[in-house]
């Protein structure tokens, strides 16, 4: 249990997948202009890490992994290599599958992040984090906190990176460094701060 | 010098500058800060970018007529990770402590803005020569960002070139110290940010 809470804690403040990793900066950079949007894209992030890290765990530890084909009479088989490919596709597939599911079921829900769906399928902190539980070997309970913690950051990073924008409005920023050198430099501010979570070990 | 070289030239060489995708497009923001804590590493993650869009704008490019419109990005993806894999693949095979250290990023090159975002922009309207002319050009702009980031970051925060120590000994008995920062996180975004000002400062001028 201790184990789980620090892979949560861990991967939401001290390895935050943006601040630390530096993924999903692209939508970050694009979608952090207004806090209403940038909240609707973070929770439908954390809504699809939390069930595709799973899901991958699932496929690479079933399929993949040097050995992993051994319920099917492969036991020299190794498919690790197609990871990527599988793993995009997996997540393409799981974005449109939610998607429609909540068309169905939520329209509200629909409406509230129906169009940032598709852009996730493309986000870098998607395919990292599964690439992540890849590299750590983490258990499937662990993927499942470990997916869901990295959503949680990613939301936290977008949301306070959309606050600060939009007082930054007002501030008399020089010619040239105005709208992305800014953004930059403010996130590397953002990410000093966080880092000062590393001195918490449970 | 014929006309069409010409302009395949000024396809290749626009996206290293004038029209950079990382400083200017802000396009694969997530890797360019990432690996850019070595210059040997930056050095070979730019190669390897500059391969996969450079073949991955081809092959669009070739299939561009035959491509269905409505499930084209699906396509672009099988491709781009296709290319991938190669790369990863030979990485691992002739230079394996770098691929150990570039990590999960050589597979990021999947999900990076700039292989789509070309392919998508640029390789879907145009003929495969200039496409993969284009390819080569980003590949090269990112490769620019991505070293001088790289040897800045290189020469404060461990004071070393390519992994060869270029501060003398006398200047550390004199108290100079090694920039920390620059090693971790905050000093990528800092780095990547002025470089931003100052490309837009020269080019308003």
């Amino acid at each position: 249990m201790e184990n789980l809470i620090s892979i949560t804690l861990n991967s939401i403040f001290i390895s935050n997948i943006l601040l630390a990793y530096f993924l999903g900066m692209c939508s970050f950079l694009a979608i952090s202009k207004n806090i209403d949007t940038a909240t609707g894209l973070g929770m439908a992030v954390v809504f699809v890490l939390t069930i595709t890290t799973p899901a991958n765990w699932l496929i690479y530890n079933f399929l993949l992994a040097p050995g992993a084909l051994s319920w099917a009479g492969f036991p020299e088989a190794d498919l690790s290599y197609l990871k990527f490919i599988i793993f995009i596709a997996v997540i393409a597939a799981i974005v449109q599958i939610v998607e429609m599911a909540i068309d169905r079921y939520s329209p509200a829900l629909y409406a509230a992040l129906g169009v940032f769906l598709p852009l996730i399928a493309v986000n870098c902190a998607v395919l990292g984090t599964s690439l992540f539980m890849v590299e750590r070997s983490y258990t499937f309970i662990e993927t499942i906190f470990f997916g869901f913690g990295s959503g949680i950051g990613w939301l936290l990073a977008i949301v306070s990176m959309a606050a600060i924008k939009k007082k930054l409005k007002y501030a008399d920023v020089p010619r040239g460094l105005e709208g992305f050198g800014i953004s930059m430099i403010v996130t590397g501010l953002m990410a000093m701060a966080f880092m000062l979570f590393s001195g918490i070990t449970l | 010098m014929s006309e069409s070289t010409d302009k395949l030239i000024t396809t290749a060489s626009e996206p290293v500058w004038k029209n950079n995708p990382i400083s200017i497009q802000y396009l694969g923001i997530c890797s360019a800060l990432a690996v850019t804590v070595q210059m040997k590493t930056a050095i070979i993650m730019s190669l390897s970018l500059m391969f996969v869009v450079a073949f991955s704008n081809l092959t669009v490019s070739l299939l561009r007529s035959i491509i269905p419109r409505n499930i084209r990005i699906l396509v672009e993806l099988v491709i781009i990770s296709t290319l991938v894999i190669l790369a990863d693949q030979v990485l691992r095979a002739f230079l394996y402590d770098i691929s150990k250290q570039l990590s999960i990023f050589v597979g990021l090159i999947i999900t990076n803005c700039i292989v789509m975002g070309r392919a998508e922009t640029y390789a879907l309207n145009n003929p495969p020569i200039q496409s993969f002319a284009d390819g080569i050009g980003s590949g090269m702009g990112y490769g620019l960002v991505l070293t001088s980031a790289a040897f800045l970051r290189e020469l404060f925060g461990s004071g070393s070139i390519m992994g060869y120590n270029v501060i003398p000994s006398s200047f550390y008995d004199a108290g100079y110290e090694n920039m920390g920062l620059m090693l971790l996180a905050p000093g990528a975004f800092i780095i990547i940010g002025l470089f931003s000002w100052m490309q837009q400062t020269i080019m308003n001028k």
